[in-house]
């Protein structure tokens, strides 16, 4: 039954995904908060928030973002360098982050899903941001300390068709 | 002989970390191409004297299977090792990428060691 696989395994499997791109990207270890299991009606926030797409017989978004100070320090982290400012570099390795962490959760789960597609990254910066889907579905949202300050991975997925 | 190296990836993030990790190696490289999608690699390709491609899947207007297939078509680069690097890690994709002539597949996030790991032994005739 894929909606009781979501619901039990989806946060566990981001947890893991961003532990594990983390320590091996970025050679840094973050904890998580309990996660908030669909049950988030607030969408992706903040100055950095990166999107990505699932299609096939599930859709929905996958989702991480952090403040300017967080996504600099990542990227940084990422590329050894340091960042004074959100570029094109800063959006870029962020997007990647993006690109890992739910990619490898699209894997997992494709097993129970269905095969998915994964859209590109869409990074956007700005200032206290907020993506919003137009169809009223909820998310799974998983907050992270890391490197002084916090990262959500938020993922909201539902049957394709469903009302 | 040295080498020369094409990497493939949409993000410029990813080039930078691979370019790190070809200068870590102790292969005797001679000059590293970056292209950002399979289009401007094949232009490289055609340029150059590429001895290695390292190649992402999911890329704007020609992905990294689309380019496996052009480069295994093209009989002067049938032999080149092409090593798949991406988010890419379902069975089937692997499979894809293996059928089209992968001589790796290496999955994302990856740390230094895999990707020496995987060089050498595309050199060293050990593939997968």
């Amino acid at each position: 039954m894929p909606q009781l696989i979501l619901q039990t395994d989806v946060a566990s499997l981001v947890i893991e995904n961003t532990k594990k791109v983390f320590s091996v990207m970025l050679h840094t270890d973050v904890s998580h908060h309990p996660a908030i299991i669909f049950d988030d009606p607030r969408g992706p926030e903040g100055d950095v928030v990166s999107l990505v797409g699932f299609v096939g017989q599930w859709t929905g978004t996958g989702s991480v973002c952090c403040n300017s100070k967080v996504a600099r320090k990542i990227s940084g982290l990422m590329l050894l360098t340091e960042f004074d400012d959100v570029n094109e570099e800063v959006l870029d390795a962020i997007g990647e982050v993006t690109n890992m962490i739910i990619g490898n959760l699209k894997d997992a789960l494709e097993p129970a899903l269905g095969q998915l597609g994964l859209s590109t990254p869409t990074v956007i910066h700005g200032e206290h941001l907020r993506a919003r889907n137009l169809n009223g579905e909820r998310w799974t949202t998983i907050s992270f300390d890391c490197v002084g300050g916090i990262l959500d991975v938020k993922v909201s997925l539902r049957p394709s068709g469903s009302p | 002989m040295a080498l020369e190296v094409l990497i493939v990836d949409d993000s410029s993030a990813i080039r930078k970390i691979l370019v790190r990790v070809l200068s870590q190696t102790n292969l005797p490289i001679a000059q590293i191409h970056e292209a950002s999608d399979g289009v401007e690699a094949l232009r490289l390709l055609e340029s150059g004297n590429i001895g290695l491609i390292m190649s992402d899947i999911n890329m704007p207007n020609m992905d990294g299977l689309q380019l496996l297939t052009a480069v295994r078509g093209n009989p002067a680069w049938k032999h080149l090792p092409v090593i798949m690097i991406t988010t890419e890690g379902s069975q089937a994709k692997v499979l894809e990428a293996v059928e089209l002539g992968a001589t790796g597949y290496v999955r994302k996030p990856f740390t230094p060691e895999e990707i020496k790991a995987k060089i050498e032994s595309c050199f060293s005739g050990t593939v997968g």
